[in-house]
């Protein structure tokens, strides 16, 4: 009986063994989430940020770099607070951070790092490091915040600020997380992935109780972060401080394009802030205050609002005008003031007298005969024929949409079409009559700062730009800016149209702008007047200097500071001259302009 | 000297081999747990379990070097007397030995210490084999069974003590040997029968469907026979019983020690309390199951080398082999216990003395045992006990115990040539 018991205790063996190798098949082999828990225990993944790229001015000087700052990181399941009291005083927080801090960490992860307290400043780290032994869980973990050492061009330059939820969601790749810093307005969004640079990974191991224990793999898996790539931009430092000194305690835009290249050589939008501002621990609360000041600091005004061109788009009808034939130099009208309203000037006038004397009858007349070519004999059929074909014209010149200036938020401005006034009249219900105000540059016409800037580009070029762009080259290299930026647009007018036409600005400013006038620099220009239906109207004025080898081009916004001669004359010439000569001859009209007293 | 150079012809080399890959697989496994890559000793530093090792190691080279030169006779002979001396050393454990957690488990001086429990179980198999050595010692009979269960409770009793239900339990793997002796079949149905019942109560979270399950085996059982009065009572009373003890359990089981308690529950529940109570399975599950096929290189495990896994370099030693060599290096090692336990069945079933082939499977049944709970507990089959796995473990007793164990064994069968003359 007892020969068959070996078997039997052959087979339990055999089974036992069976048994254990199926669950360790089981654990080991099928199922993979024990490998998911063990990286999870031991392997903790921390993101190395990357330095954000530099960013400098025309000539070399550094316009943004980075500050180191530290975060308070803490792992919920770790983190023991002990003595609360003490923790407050070391740590410099309320109760309720730490609660509010705590539990939102808590929410999102146990074990995972959030940050506690954000942003803490050098010193203040400094203070705490010695402490942080005492705290399981908690780590600092350093990053920079965006520094200015001169506080200038806020708006074009932009600022960084922690990731939406929108943006997150937006991000298909995943290259940010929670928490990251992205740009959020001017070159720091546009240039966002330049900017940037690559973030970098390390596993590190750590033991039971979260101690590091080294690079996971010798770092096998580890990459190192990317500092991102300097910018250089088209800004000149000197030129936007003294702009910026200009249009202090005003409201408005100056706009300074170097007309061969369409660089930005400065664009300021009063009021400004300074950019230092929004950066570090106090972002939420100034951006918070500079977004409730009804003068709306943050509102960038040369590339987002939009005013009437006014008098200045004379400039533009005229070289239509040339370009289709319809007027020549010679080209005489009166000035009947029956059709629309003019000043007291010497009548009738030629194409040259109409823009030194800005006369609005000219221009009413010239217009129809642009628009009414007859080339239907319903006269309403002809407008609109005639409105169509002209605004094609006119969009070249740079307008009607946005031009794709290098930031976020730009506004094409508006130049009407047949469509708009089908809508307010109805179709085949309007006629010239109904649309005259554009042949002055009044009416349904809406135009941007640097649209204006742009134009003044035009004339000094004789017929061409370039997009204007804040960029001028990308880790030192100039090529390497977006090829749209280095292609030429033709405007559609012939060279030489612009002769007269260039003359006749710098005729223009002995009478009209008589302060913008400098001895040994010829200015071009020409002065508007943007109609504000809310208080005082807009001075406006376009230039481009030196006449013969134009080196700027400058549009000048001053938001209620009346007639273009006075206060944006002044303070586009003293620009030119900054630029040019690199000082001011003219220390009154300084005077003048910072005194800000522009009436009568 | 022509008697040693023919009984090391006789010496069982494929126990020897596998008994000499087992230990320096868990060498190397000691080492592959403390090691520390930042501060990187090498394996021979004394300074660290490794190093300590293979001091043991060493020292149980010369045990067996004086177990192999030793004269066989010696073992029965003495085998009374090391029995009683084993008991006399129980008895006095908890007097002269170290408290550590509560239980006294080590007598010695300074840091040579010893697990009395631990060697005990080679002289109760000894006793044991000379107890029953007897032609007509026959376990159908109850005087006998009384006896054989006797001599093996005796240290049970002792070791419970200290208390270390662990190594008690390691006594009753003997049944496995009684089994082979002939100690009755219907035993051995109604123990698995009952323990089976005992881990469904303790499973089954309602035990109204296990009293539904008995009434209907009992009900089976009573129309399966000839249905007299006796038997319909006597199965009543006995589902009854059974109904009662299963529903008794939990209540058995609230009265147990918390540290008990809770190592039943986990079984049961592994994702109960992870953090706490379930701690060691939980994470010795981990280990072993990240390991994958492969495993993740020898000394590149994140598991046991950051101490997730507590006892990693003593019962938990399988982890760190589950870890760094995946289920291959399961599947070898657990082949190599196999291995070795097939051999040894082998070898006891080719004794023609009865007192080496119960003494021989006395080795089967304590080495299975170890074997089938000490990695069924890494994996979660079975609850925690603090069992060592045999060869593999770090600590001196351990290795010890199971060299003296085994190798008493393979100079008992190198010798079995000299005995037949003495039996016939």
């Amino acid at each position: 009986m007892n020969d068959q018991r070996p078997v039997v205790i052959i087979i339990f063996i055999f089974l036992i063994s069976a048994v254990l190798l199926t669950k360790l098949f089981m654990i080991q082999v099928v199922d993979d989430s024990f490998m998911k828990k063990a990286e999870r225990n031991a392997i903790q993944r921390v993101v190395d940020h990357p330095y954000r790229g530099l960013v400098y001015d025309r000539n070399g000087k550094l316009l943004v770099y980075n500050n180191p700052i530290f975060d308070l990181m803490v792992v919920p399941k770790e983190f023991e607070v002990g003595d609360t009291t003490r923790f407050l005083e070391l740590f410099g927080i309320t109760k309720e951070h730490l609660i509010e801090s705590y539990n939102a960490a808590k929410k999102y992860s146990s074990v995972k790092p959030s940050p506690l307290i954000k942003q803490i400043s050098t010193t203040e780290f400094a203070k705490i490091q010695d402490f942080l032994i005492d705290y399981p869980g908690l780590f600092i973990m350093t990053r920079s915040v965006r520094s200015y050492p001169n506080p200038i061009a806020s708006h074009a330059l932009g600022y960084i600020g922690e990731i939406n939820a929108r943006q997150l969601e937006l991000d298909t790749l995943n290259y940010y997380s929670q928490g990251d810093y992205v740009g959020l307005s001017g070159m720091e969004r546009f240039y966002e992935k330049e900017l940037r640079g690559a973030k970098g990974v390390k596993y590190k191991m750590v033991n039971v109780r979260g101690v590091d224990k080294g690079p996971f793999k010798n770092g096998e898996y580890d990459t190192a972060s990317v500092a991102g790539i300097n910018l250089t931009s088209t800004l000149d430092t000197e030129l936007q401080l003294y702009g910026e000194m200009l249009m202090k305690g005003k409201t408005g835009s100056v706009v300074a394009i170097e007309p061969k290249t369409g660089e930005i050589l400065a664009m300021i939008s009063a009021p400004f802030y300074d950019p230092n501002r929004l950066t570090g621990a106090e972002f939420s609360k100034n951006y918070s205050q500079l977004n409730s000041d009804n003068n709306k600091p943050l509102f960038n005004r040369p590339v987002m609002a939009t005013y009437p061109p006014g008098s200045i788009f004379k400039i533009v009808q005229s070289l239509i005008g040339l370009q289709e034939g319809i007027i020549t130099p010679n080209t005489t009208f009166a000035c009947n003031k029956s059709l629309v309203a003019c000043h007291n000037h010497p009548s009738p006038v030629n194409l040259f007298g109409a823009i030194r004397n800005s006369c609005n009858p000219y221009y009413h007349q010239a217009f129809r005969q642009i628009i009414n070519r007859e080339v239907s004999s319903n006269t309403y059929k002809d407008t609109e024929i005639g409105l169509n074909a002209w605004r094609e014209k006119v969009l070249k010149f740079g307008l009607g949409s946005t031009l794709g200036v290098d930031m976020s938020g730009e506004r094409g401005g508006d130049i009407p079409s047949s469509k708009l006034y089908d809508k307010f009249y109805g179709e085949g219900r309007w006629k010239y009559s109904t649309i005259y105000s554009l042949s002055i540059g009044q009416g349904e016409m809406l135009v941007t700062p640097l649209q204006m800037a742009n134009l003044a580009a035009i004339f000094a070029n004789k017929g061409y730009y370039y997009t204007p762009h804040l960029l001028k080259a990308v880790d030192g290299n100039p090529n390497a800016i977006p090829d749209k930026y280095r292609e030429r647009h033709n405007v559609g007018v012939d060279a030489h149209h612009f002769d007269m036409i260039q003359d006749a600005m710098a005729e223009a400013l002995y009478g009209t702008a008589n302060r913008a006038i400098i001895q040994d620099i010829v200015i071009a220009g020409k002065t508007g007047t943007a109609q504000n239906p809310h208080g005082e109207d807009h001075s406006v004025f376009v230039a481009f200097a030196p006449k013969d080898d134009p080196k700027i081009a400058i549009a000048v916004y001053v938001e209620n500071a009346g007639w273009g001669g006075r206060a944006a004359a002044s303070t586009a010439s003293l620009m030119i001259e900054k630029y040019i000569r690199g000082e001011i001859t003219r220390p009154a009209l300084q005077e003048y302009v910072l005194a800000g007293n522009f009436a009568d | 000297m022509r008697d040693s150079e023919i009984q090391i012809n006789r010496v069982d080399w494929v126990t020897v081999l596998i008994y000499f890959a087992l230990v320096a697989i868990g060498w190397f496994n000691i080492y592959a747990a403390v090691y520390d890559s930042q501060v990187d000793k090498s394996i021979f530093d004394f300074s660290i379990n490794s190093g300590k090792q293979l001091v043991w190691i060493g020292t149980a080279i010369l045990m067996i070097i004086v177990i192999m030169a030793a004269d066989y006779r010696l073992f029965e002979n003495l085998s009374i007397i090391l029995y009683l001396i084993f008991i006399g050393i129980l008895i006095l454990t908890p007097f002269l030995g170290k408290e550590v957690n509560g239980q006294v488990l080590s007598i010695g001086v300074g840091s040579f210490r010893i697990q009395p429990g631990e060697f005990a179980k080679f002289a109760t198999a000894l006793a044991l084999a000379k107890v029953m050595e007897r032609p007509n010692f026959d376990l159908a009979k109850s005087k006998n069974q009384l006896i054989a269960l006797g001599v093996l409770l005796l240290p049970v009793a002792l070791i419970l003590l200290q208390p270390d239900t662990g190594t008690a339990m390691v006594y009753f793997s003997m049944l496995i040997m009684f089994y082979r002796e002939g100690f009755p079949q219907r035993y051995y149905v109604l123990g698995l029968g009952f323990i089976a019942l005992t881990l469904l109560a303790l499973g089954i979270e309602n035990n109204l469907y296990l009293a539904i399950g008995i009434s209907a085996v009992m009900l089976v059982l009573i129309l399966m026979g000839k249905k007299t009065w006796q038997r319909i009572v006597v199965f009543s009373l006995l589902g009854l019983g059974l109904i009662a003890y299963s529903y008794s359990l939990d209540f058995v089981v609230s009265k147990l020690p918390k540290h008990q308690q809770n190592r039943i529950m986990v079984l049961f529940n592994p994702d109960l309390d992870p953090l706490g109570v379930g701690w060691n399975v939980t994470q010795s599950k981990i280990a072993i199951g990240s390991g994958g096929l492969t495993g993740k290189g020898y000394l590149q495990g994140t598991q046991t080398k950051f101490d997730f896994v507590p006892e990693q370099h003593t019962d938990f030693i399988f982890c760190t082999l589950g870890e760094e060599f995946g289920w291959l290096g399961s599947l070898i090692v657990i082949s190599l216990f196999a291995s070795l336990l097939f051999r040894l069945v082998k070898m006891a079933e080719r004794q023609k003395n009865r007192f080496s082939r119960i003494y021989g499977y006395c080795v089967v049944s304590i080495l299975l045992f170890h074997f089938m709970i000490n990695i069924a507990m890494t994996i979660g089959l079975f609850p925690v006990v603090g069992i060592p796995l045999p060869f593999f473990s770090y600590g001196g007793s351990s290795l010890w115990s199971f060299t003296l164990l085994l190798f008493i064994f393979i100079k008992l069968d190198a010798s079995r040539a000299q005995q037949l003359g003495r039996l016939s």
